[in-house]
């Protein structure tokens, strides 16, 4: 009886320890991601005023399109509303370094590039702040991944790299 | 006669349940009405999202087509299915464990006139394509305030069930000294406390936020506090869904297979980890938030990572006691004893392929929360794919299995057609299975969760491939559904009537409650303890969010 009690013992143990291993080696998994190689989520980029931006008296948002703030380094100003990006079409050469500086006139939408590590909400009153680096040639498609109204699915947009 | 039985002590305590048993029936009964429209949603979109436009037919009753449909699909099935069912389920699992109804029969029928009264007033706006903002609500998408008034009173109305517990287990524990709560008791106090502190966001979102504005007394809003107050509650909420199905699969399904439970003590401790641990995880939905701290995000991440544990603790105790099972009734070998469980018997079998399902609904769970990896599947259908796994299966197949049993049980009649009730979970999981395969896969390569893919002009030539087969996936869901319902409206009907209704007992466990610490059972310890990490977790965002809010966002109505 005590010996089948310690068995019993051994098997909870068997499993414990890895229930304990495999989400802590995923997290370092992570960290490392995250710290060592850059993948960074997006965090707080200050807020603006969702009636200037509007009314087209933000000074950011009033002036929205492609910059390039330095050789291969670019800024792409846009705004979402329902059911479109301004602008919906941004091209730079491979290897460009984009950072998207966006925010929202009206509901809250989505800015998802399909193929580049970018994947961040529109809210407005915020503004999203993400950058990637786009090495292939190509055309990625950008989406409204946010229920956003009546036309949410035909708002889309495209990056076009040469 | 009730002043001199108050007098004489000690007293024969009423073990009458009438009431809990009526209650039990009519959350039920409102549980699987939603469901059954809720479900009939999900057909139309998978059809839509293949070209098959049945919302054009449908514009008298659904004027708002596939975004109005899309949010009765989301609000019946995971808010009112699930609320409704577990309130039941929960007070009638409660008591009988107990073995004593509820402290006070008038509150718990006020809690189901709160309930329904709430869902009735919400239920008008979402109907009439007033309320088309998904069951997240987002502000500032503004709905008709009687939707928000509505959800509201259907959660106030749970809070009456937590009180009701609290007045029942006190009463017990002063008759009982010294005794341990039955497992199931407490498992249902531990998920019911859980959940009341986690409707501190969403109830204070509609409160000071949502409702004010809804009605025209503030002219705007703030969206990222909105959204943070709804995940405050939005990720706890899947827990309690789940937890109900975890005191099924720990006291109920080992005893029903033949055989014990495990260890009470490690059940007694993975639900205090669940109380403990649900709760400061919401801010993993909101990893692409800007107005939220990267910092934040990523210990919000680690926290979910801690819940993993619970549930591996589950997983394995659910499953030696299965096993013990298995090999009292002639098992033997490594997994041979797998055969052995009674899978003949519906009420089992459904519940033991909701376990497996689950399993992968838990791993594409922790790549969700796995911080910068939530950057691939963020707002994808690699999300809708996840959550038909764990609410959409493993919560929605456990209540359907637990209705082969509960239902006989509370009516006296036998259950209509074994042989449906047989096949219906493997329909699911073939349904289930393929639909949440491809829609993980669909995710994958960007498709949009809530969207209407049909409409949509950058649908990509490759999807079309796996939109296909998740539409295989869903009819074979809706045909396990027809089964399901089919015998249950029979058995209601029809069903034989027997002499005396089958009675239940819960599971015995090999290592019992004398072998869990006293501890565990101290509630109020564990509570503080919950609060304590909640506040941690949620205060500094909060205060960072109140600090800059203008409170200047108008509502729109974009549908």
């Amino acid at each position: 009886m005590k010996d089948k009690k310690f068995i019993s013992y051994l098997f909870e143990v068997a499993w414990i320890l890895p229930s304990v291993a495999i989400p802590v080696s995923m997290l370092v998994a992570i960290l490392i991601t995250a710290f060592a190689v850059g993948v960074r989520v997006p965090t707080t980029a200050g807020r603006v005023s969702v009636s200037a931006v509007a009314a087209g008296a933000d000074a950011t948002f009033s002036q929205t399109g492609l910059r390039e703030i330095a050789p291969g380094r670019y800024e792409a100003i846009i705004t979402a509303q329902t059911f479109m990006f301004t602008p919906n079409k941004i091209e730079v050469p491979a290897g460009s370094k984009v950072t998207f500086i966006l925010t929202s006139k009206d509901v809250i939408h989505g800015f998802k590039i399909e193929g580049a590590p970018i994947n961040v909400m529109v809210i407005p009153g915020q503004v999203s702040r993400v950058t990637a680096t786009f090495d292939k040639p190509g055309e990625y498609l950008v989406v409204c991944h946010e229920y956003c109204g009546a036309g949410h699915h035909v708002m889309y947009g495209t990056v076009v790299v040469y | 006669m009730a002043s001199i039985a108050a007098r004489a002590r000690p007293v024969a305590i009423s073990t009458d349940l009438s009431v809990e048993r009526k209650l039990a029936g009519i959350n039920i009964f409102i549980a699987f009405a939603a469901l059954a429209v809720g479900g009939l949603m999900g057909v139309l979109q998978i059809l839509r999202y293949n070209g098959l436009d049945l919302y054009t037919p449908s514009k008298p009753l659904l004027p708002g087509g596939y975004y109005q449909g899309l949010t009765i699909h989301g609000v019946l099935n995971v808010l009112v299915f699930t609320t409704f069912y577990i309130i039941g389920f929960l007070t009638y699992i409660f008591t009988k464990s107990l073995n004593r109804p509820l402290a006070s029969s008038r509150l718990a029928w006020a809690t189901l006139w709160v309930m329904v009264t709430g869902l009735v007033l919400a239920a008008i706006p979402l109907l009439t394509n007033n309320a088309t903002v998904m069951f997240t609500f987002y502000p500032p998408l503004k709905a008709d305030a009687l939707f928000y008034i509505g959800l509201t009173l259907v959660v106030a109305g749970t809070w009456l069930l937590l009180v009701n517990m609290i007045m029942t287990r006190n009463a017990w524990l002063a008759d009982n000294p010294g005794q341990r709560t039955p497992l199931p008791a407490f498992m249902a106090i531990v998920t019911m406390l859980m959940w009341t502190i986690s409707t501190i966001g969403v109830a204070s979102e509609m409160l000071f936020l949502v409702i004010p504005w809804s009605l025209g007394l503030v002219g705007g809003t703030d969206p990222v506090l909105a959204r943070t107050l709804f995940w405050f509650t939005g990720h706890p909420i899947v827990y309690f869904w789940l937890l109900p199905a975890y005191i099924s699969w720990y006291t109920l399904v080992p005893e029903q297979a033949g055989g014990k439970l495990f260890s009470d003590p490690m059940a007694r401790v993975s639900f205090i980890l669940f109380l403990i641990l649900s709760l400061p995880i919401g801010m993993h939905h909101q990893v692409t938030d800007p107005g939220i701290s990267e910092m934040w995000k990523l210990v919000h991440a680690i926290f979910t990572f801690g819940v993993f544990f619970p549930s591996l603790l589950t997983f394995f105790n659910v499953v030696a006691s299965l096993e013990y099972a298995g090999r009292r009734n002639g098992g033997e070998g490594w997994l041979a004893w797998i055969f052995n469980l009674p899978w003949g018997k519906p009420e089992i079998s459904t519940q033991i392929v909701a376990m497996m399902l689950f399993a992968f609904g838990g791993i594409s769970g922790l790549v969700n929360a796995s911080y910068n990896v939530n950057l691939v599947v963020h707002n994808t259908s690699w999300i809708s794919g996840h959550f038909h796994l764990t609410v959409g299966t493993a919560v929605a197949l456990s209540f359907m299995g637990i209705t082969y049993w509960l239902v006989p049980h509370l009516t006296g009649r036998k259950l209509w057609s074994r042989g449906l009730a047989v096949a219906q979970p493997w329909l699911w999981f073939v349904g289930m299975g393929l639909f949440s395969h491809f829609m993980h896969e669909l995710g994958l390569r960007g498709m949009p969760r809530r969207t209407d893919i049909g409409g949509a002009p950058y649908v990509q030539d490759e999807w079309r491939f796996f939109l296909f087969f998740a539409m295989i996936g869903g009819l074979i869901m809706f045909v396990s559904a027809i089964f399901y319902y089919l015998n249950m409206i029979m058995t209601l009907t029809r069903g034989e009537k027997l002499a005396e209704a089958p009675d239940f007992t819960f599971a015995k466990a090999i290592s019992g409650p004398e072998d869990a610490p006293k501890i565990l059972d101290r509630l109020l310890v564990w509570v503080a303890i919950a609060a304590i990490i909640l506040i941690i977790n949620y205060v500094p965002t909060i205060l960072d969010i109140l600090r800059t809010a203008t409170f200047d966002v108008p509502g729109r109505r974009v549908w």
